[in-house]
């Protein structure tokens, strides 16, 4: 898929592949080769549902339980965004992903006057409650589980679903949130910071602490390598970086005085699956056992459980092409593909009209019905772990394993990821990974279909998703509405209480759920964490 | 000729974060033999404009993603014009459609490169017209 080097000679026969992350890959591997690595069964992979998991966190993978489906979606006003959730709800989609504009992402009202122009852009704009009692009316918040796609302020969307979910008669034992709460990859890859380093990742331990404790059914942090990837990381650094990411955020947990299987089991993973089919599949099932392994020999977990690597593998945003945008139907499928064969829980998948832009309802169902063909119509549930015991295979796991271990082991000799990425090393590496391959696709050594070889196709015809501002102005008309008719001395005091907890490094979610019932918005919310934390300085790379 | 080397300030104006294309285009130049200034995510045009001039450099390289290329471009050009600061080229890189190139162009930009573009291209481009002027 264009992420190999191909050595060829005249004849354009292949003498050697090298995959990103450095390995070649033999034309032909035998038992020899399973002897070569000292390949053994129950050390190297273990039955499925036996640690150290290679073969999957479950003993019957696919056939106990489809993966979930959950399309990233959201955009405009909430109301709109509601809509679009019961479409997908009523065609089958059986989890949502949220999707926030930037502002929201960022902690700034709607009528911030920095916000202006991307109110509603790229995902829903959300100010208070009251836009989350619009966007969440009517769904079934004890049956469908919500991905909320935010960092630097997931710990208010996470108070704010509690409070939405009781106000609509669900406790916040029954309510399933999985926000994404991974500040320091959108410092390495996503760019949606706010505070520095320190005080952002306290944010994070919070929420983990409070959901551990109060919402049981939440999977406070999905570690995501997938943005790293997408900025340029190979998949053996998107790995490594994500598991030493997640093991910042159990340092800070453990430093609160709680037991690794207190909390960690209710960690997830978020990863790309954009890439060579062979790598991907390799990548995903030395993870689960580095991860297992991880949480078994460096923290000492005793539960099964914990060693979990539950992921969703998904998105490959970065394989798809503007050119004969169509191809990235095709091309979504393969990377789909490569999920379920390395036994995904959750899977979605990026849109093919989505290097222009976010998707419309026709090809976000498109990016369903792959994932729900795949499911129903080829096969993939039928057997766990389909390839393993493949020479090929095998081999190729080890070796993924063994770069991930050394990558992670300069993380570890730097003092761990966060001193890694506030000195700027993590970005640094990522961007001259980024420059590596971008050189690599304008040489056309890295083959893209449409862009560098076989170009001159038809020209695709893609319906775009139009931004209007008339949903922007909706949005500030209803905030300054809110602001004129709620009980502003409920607002001003639970922020006081806010502002206290945070200096006397308390918890801050319970502080943080009385806000938002109170009717504070994001933007005063997210103030008295910038006033007290400051913002971030990014490190000079260059 | 002068010998001396061609300064540039990759900028990314806004909330949008994702600065992978900057940051590539920063090394391309830089390989190239320019000295590359970065000026970090969410700038505001203002800050764009003291850091240019703090720097002193020739040309600004605005990266924009978030498709509101035209009225950012607007605004640095017409600080460029209130500060005097005649001479300063700008060129900009990003998810750029086709239509609007000839409106930056009009605005007042020099170059528009957008995703895609060949490293060499921009690279000749922003070299034939920084020592122009």
């Amino acid at each position: 898929m264009g992420v190999a080097r191909y050595i060829k000679d005249e004849k354009d026969r292949i003498n050697d592949v090298i995959l990103q992350s450095g390995i070649h890959i033999k034309p032909f591997y035998t038992e020899d080769d399973l002897k070569q690595i000292e390949f053994d069964y129950k050390k190297d992979l273990g039955n499925s549902g036996e640690y150290p998991f290679t073969r999957g966190i479950h003993k019957l993978g696919f056939r106990s339980r489809e993966w979930t489906t959950r399309q990233y979606s959201g955009f405009g006003t909430p109301k709109e965004t509601n809509e679009r959730w019961k479409l997908l709800i009523s065609q089958g989609q059986t989890g949502l992903n949220v999707a926030f504009d930037l502002p929201t992402q960022m902690g700034y009202d709607s009528d911030d006057p920095i916000a202006e122009g991307e109110v509603g852009r790229v995902g829903m704009a959300v100010d208070s409650l009251r836009d989350f009692e619009i966007a969440f009316k009517d769904i079934a918040l004890d049956k469908i589980g919500s991905g909320l796609t935010i960092n630097a302020v997931a710990s208010i969307m996470v108070a704010m679903y509690q409070a939405v979910a009781e106000g609509y008669g669900f406790s916040k034992q029954q309510i399933s949130a999985t926000p994404q709460n991974d500040i320091l990859k959108e410092i390495v890859g996503r760019g949606a910071w706010i505070f520095p380093v320190e005080p952002a990742v306290r944010l994070i331990g919070d929420v983990i602490e409070y959901t551990v404790k109060e919402m049981p059914r939440a999977n406070p942090v999905s570690v995501c390598g997938y943005h790293i990837r997408e900025a340029g990381a190979t998949p053996v650094q998107e790995i490594a970086y994500a598991i030493q990411i997640a093991n910042a955020y159990i340092d800070n947990v453990l430093e609160r005085g709680y037991d690794i299987d207190d909390f960690v089991s209710r960690f997830s993973f978020n990863l790309d699956v954009f890439g060579n089919l062979w790598e991907q599949v390799t990548k995903f099932r030395a993870a689960r056992k580095l991860w297992a392994k991880n949480i078994k020999e460096r923290y000492g977990a005793k539960n099964d459980k914990s060693m979990f690597l539950r992921g969703m593998f998904g998105g490959g945003g970065g394989g798809l092409t503007k050119e004969e945008p169509e191809n990235n139907i095709v091309r979504s499928a393969y990377y789909a593909l490569a999920a379920a064969l390395s036994g995904a829980q959750t899977m979605a998948l990026c849109s093919y009209d989505e290097a222009y832009t976010i998707p419309t309802p026709h090809s976000a169902l498109i990016s369903l019905r792959t994932l729900q063909l795949l499911m129903d119509e080829v096969g993939l549930r039928d057997t766990v772990d389909p390839l393993a015991g493949s020479y090929f295979i095998e081999t190729l796991t080890k070796q993924m394993e063994k770069k991930i271990v050394e990558e992670m082991a300069k993380i570890d000799k730097m003092g761990g990821m966060v001193k890694a990425v506030s000195s700027g090393y993590i970005q640094k590496e990522v961007a001259r990974q980024a420059y590596e391959f971008e050189k690599g696709v304008q040489n056309a050594e890295l083959i893209k279909i449409g862009v560098n070889k076989y170009t001159g196709g038809e020209e695709g015809k893609v319906e775009l998703h139009e931004y209007s501002d008339e949903s922007a102005i909706e949005q500030i008309k209803s905030l300054k509405e809110l602001r004129k008719t709620r009980n502003n001395k409920d607002v001003t005091r639970t922020l006081k209480a806010l502002e206290k907890a945070t200096k006397d490094k308390r918890n801050i979610m319970p502080y943080l759920v009385d806000c938002c019932k109170a009717y504070a918005t994001v933007g005063e919310m997210t103030g008295v964490f910038r006033d007290i934390f400051g913002e971030f300085v990014e490190p000079s790379i260059f | 000729m002068s010998t001396k080397r061609i300064r540039i300030l990759i900028a990314k104006p806004g909330l949008d974060g994702h600065d992978r294309g900057a940051k590539v285009m920063a090394h391309a130049l830089r390989d190239a033999g320019m000295e590359v200034i970065y000026s970090g995510l969410h700038q505001t045009v203002p800050s764009i404009i003291k850091m240019a001039i703090e720097e002193d450099v020739d040309i600004i390289g605005l990266s924009i993603m978030s498709g509101a290329h035209i009225p950012i471009s607007k605004k640095i050009m017409d600080l460029i014009k209130k500060e005097n600061l005649g001479n300063m080229i700008v060129v900009v890189g990003g998810v750029i459609p086709a239509k609007d190139i000839p409106i930056l162009k009009e605005i007042g930009v020099t170059g528009v490169f957008p995703g895609g573009t060949p490293f060499e291209e921009s690279i000749k481009f922003i070299k034939e017209h920084v020592r122009n002027y």
